[in-house]
């Protein structure tokens, strides 16, 4: 089983961010960047699926020669291959969409695995964008996933409950937080990562779908939220001062 | 919450990938194994014994090792890193992991005979072997040339009498890198747990370092076959191994003090007295720079002393030097720390106290604030002001 992993470059969400000069891009000045949480969930459910299966798993990212840090965790996570498709900084969701699309044409994975949204721009595309660019079906939001005889039975959080849908492979897979439980890279498989090969691979250019006209922090005006007394509101509320407010 | 990175000086741009990854991964470890419990494991008095499997899981025990004896393989910066973020959990585990690496591992794979390292390292390394480093005993810390504890041939091997205090894990370590003098040299041994003679006795009673395992051992007529001694032959063994952990204690340091900065920060800004959040007063904020001006000269230090013994060349009275600095630094940063909380800075809760409290052994262990400074000012001088 050939699985293909896209992942993404993102700051750290400890980081506080803040708008760069030009007003269009944050200010990367000792932001400490990791792979896109959600990635992670993606990542491992590839490791699982191969050690079950046999296969390979291939991680890609789209990116600049920065984003070969993300390539080398997930090498030392345990994938067998890592590819940079090494152009600008990408800006656009259509453009990293059809770069991936492309790659995934040449080397037709049984299956791809991405996390459920990029926690930089949260446009929340990419699963979409690449279903469709390869004519695929694509399930997002999983919480659970079972391979088996050909087929991919997956169960999504939809709006206060679940969903089991089913698929034929190849197939694509958007990775929720529930999926499983990512692994630490170890230390002995961080170090043989350093002399894995990164193949690199020139970008297609795209016409930009969509074009970032400006960049601004949220105006400071405090706008209360009040909760309810479930157990899930707490987790919501610890969510929102970790994310949002950012003081825990 | 969640732990902010203090990197005022861009120094991560001078890191490799590896680094920063292993830093990471120790700072997530740390995050989700090590914060929950702790506070719980210091108020009780007790290591958490179930996190030493999940340790050698991420391969923190034997970082500088060779592959082939189930280490990472490693350099001295990522051993570093690792340290800086174990003590920024808790200088007790970061304790744990010290003598595991630098006080056990290290001596066996250097004076270690292929069999001692391929009968240890592998078990070490998957912690199913927990090791201790016995040279201090109740008369001799400071002046270990003066050791008590004493070995005599006998047909086969040795015979070790003596005893040791103030050992870290020695209750609880299958295996002992024990100092001893053998026709008035100083030797090493390797003592096994359940040699006939062996025993052990935990201290209790700290009000530091609670999170970590602290005992006597004792050593009666006990027999040490042959194979069990380690090639080296006088003092400069065991202060190879000090040279070591002082090197990881100087990283560890500054794990201690970034978060202590971090809570002091964090909790500055949101405690409101005077209609203000306390940083928008002078003495504060004046609390505030001194701390961050101190972990990042510290973490300057760190980053040159650790290319240093990357390349082979630092000595050991650098490492002194930055033992000496960081340890004493962060332990200002603690209590600086504690002061902003105000009285919840005795509470358990934030981390300051404990830290402050801990920082307190760790200023004396492997060679107190004071000996450091002497070790400095014979190298600057020329005179040895210890004897
Ligand atoms: C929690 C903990 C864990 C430890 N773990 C280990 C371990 O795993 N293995 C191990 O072998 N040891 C361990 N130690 C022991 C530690 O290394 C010694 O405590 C340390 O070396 C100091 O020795 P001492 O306590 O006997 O103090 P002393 O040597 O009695 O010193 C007392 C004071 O006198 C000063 N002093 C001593 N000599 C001089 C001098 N010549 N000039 C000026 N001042 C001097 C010292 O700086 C100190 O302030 C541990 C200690 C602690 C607290």
């Amino acid at each position: 089983m050939n699985i293909l992993v896209c992942i993404s470059r993102v700051p750290d969400t400890a980081s506080r961010i803040l708008v760069g000069s030009d007003g269009k891009n944050i200010d990367t000045q000792g932001i400490k960047f990791v792979v896109n949480p959600y990635d992670e969930f993606a990542i491992e459910e590839g490791l699982r699926l191969r050690e079950k299966n046999g296969g390979t798993v291939t991680a890609i990212v789209v990116g600049t020669e920065a984003s070969k840090d993300v390539l080398r965790t997930a090498l030392a996570m345990g994938v067998d291959k890592a590819v940079l498709v090494k152009g600008k900084e990408p800006d656009d969701s259509f453009y990293v969409a059809k770069n991936l699309a492309e790659y995934a044409k040449g080397i037709s994975p049984d299956l791809i695995l991405l996390g459920r949204q990029s926690v930089d721009y949260d446009s929340r595309q990419m699963a979409s964008a690449l279903g469709e660019l390869l004519g695929l079906p694509s399930i997002s939001v999983v919480s659970k996933l079972t391979i088996e005889n050909g087929k991919a039975t997956a169960e999504k959080d939809i709006e206060g409950g679940k969903e089991v849908v089913e698929a034929s492979l190849p197939c694509l897979i958007s990775c929720q937080k529930g999926l499983n439980d990512p692994r630490y890279p170890k230390l002995p498989d961080i170090m043989k990562a350093k002399s894995k090969p990164i193949e690199e691979i020139v970008p297609i250019e795209t016409q930009n779908k969509v074009t970032i006209l400006g960049m601004s922090m949220p105006s400071k005006k405090r706008v209360g939220k009040i909760l309810g007394a479930e157990d899930s509101d707490i987790d919501e509320l610890v969510k929102l001062l970790h994310e949002e407010a950012k003081v825990i | 919450m969640n732990f902010e990175q203090i990197d005022y000086y861009n120094i991560d741009e001078l890191l490799t990938d590896e680094e920063k990854l292993v830093r990471n991964t120790v700072r997530e470890f740390v995050n989700s194994e090590i914060s929950p419990v702790i506070q719980d494991c210091f108020l009780k008095g007790i290591f958490p014994l179930d996190v030493v499997p999940k340790m050698a899981d991420i391969g923190l025990f034997g970082i500088n090792i060779g592959h082939e004896y189930g280490g990472a393989g490693a350099n001295y910066t990522i051993y570093g890193l690792a340290m800086q973020e174990l003590e920024r959990g808790d200088s007790g585990i970061r304790s744990f992991a010290s003598v595991q690496n630098s006080l056990v591992m290290y001596p066996l794979n250097k004076y270690g005979t292929e069999n001692q390292k391929k009968k240890w390292l592998p078990l070490l390394a998957k912690g199913k072997a927990i090791g201790c480093f016995g040279l201090t005993e109740p008369d001799y810390g400071s002046n270990p040339a003066g050791m008590l504890t004493n070995a005599k041939k006998i047909d086969g091997g040795y015979l070790l009498n003596g005893a040791k205090m103030w050992i870290t894990n020695g209750s609880i370590a299958d295996v002992a890198i024990v100092w001893a003098k053998l026709d008035g040299e100083v030797h090493g041994f390797i003592v096994e747990k359940g040699m006939k003679g062996f025993t052990t006795k935990e201290m209790r009673g700290k009000l530091s370092l609670r999170a970590s395992i602290t005992s006597e051992l004792i050593f009666d007529d006990v027999e040490i076959p042959e194979e069990n001694i380690l090639n080296v032959e006088g003092l400069k063994g065991p202060l190879s191994c000090l040279t070591q952990a002082r090197y990881g204690i100087a990283w560890g340091a500054v794990g201690a003090a970034m978060d202590c900065f971090d809570s002091a920060l964090k909790y500055s800004k949101t405690r409101i007295q005077f209609n203000k959040p306390i940083a928008s007063f002078q003495i504060i904020q004046t609390k505030l720079v001194w701390m961050l001006e101190e972990i990042t000269k510290a973490q300057l230090l760190n980053y040159r002393l650790g290319r240093m013994k990357d390349e082979g060349k630092a000595r050991n009275q650098q490492v002194s030097l930055a033992k000496r600095n960081n340890v004493h630094m962060a332990l200002q940063c603690a209590r600086l720390s504690r002061e902003i909380h105000g009285a919840n800075g005795i509470l358990g809760e934030y981390p300051a106290m404990r830290h402050s409290a801990n920082l307190e052994s760790v200023n004396t262990y492997e060679g107190t604030y004071d000996i450091q400074t002497l070790i400095l000012g014979q190298d600057i001088t020329g005179i040895a002001a210890y004897m």
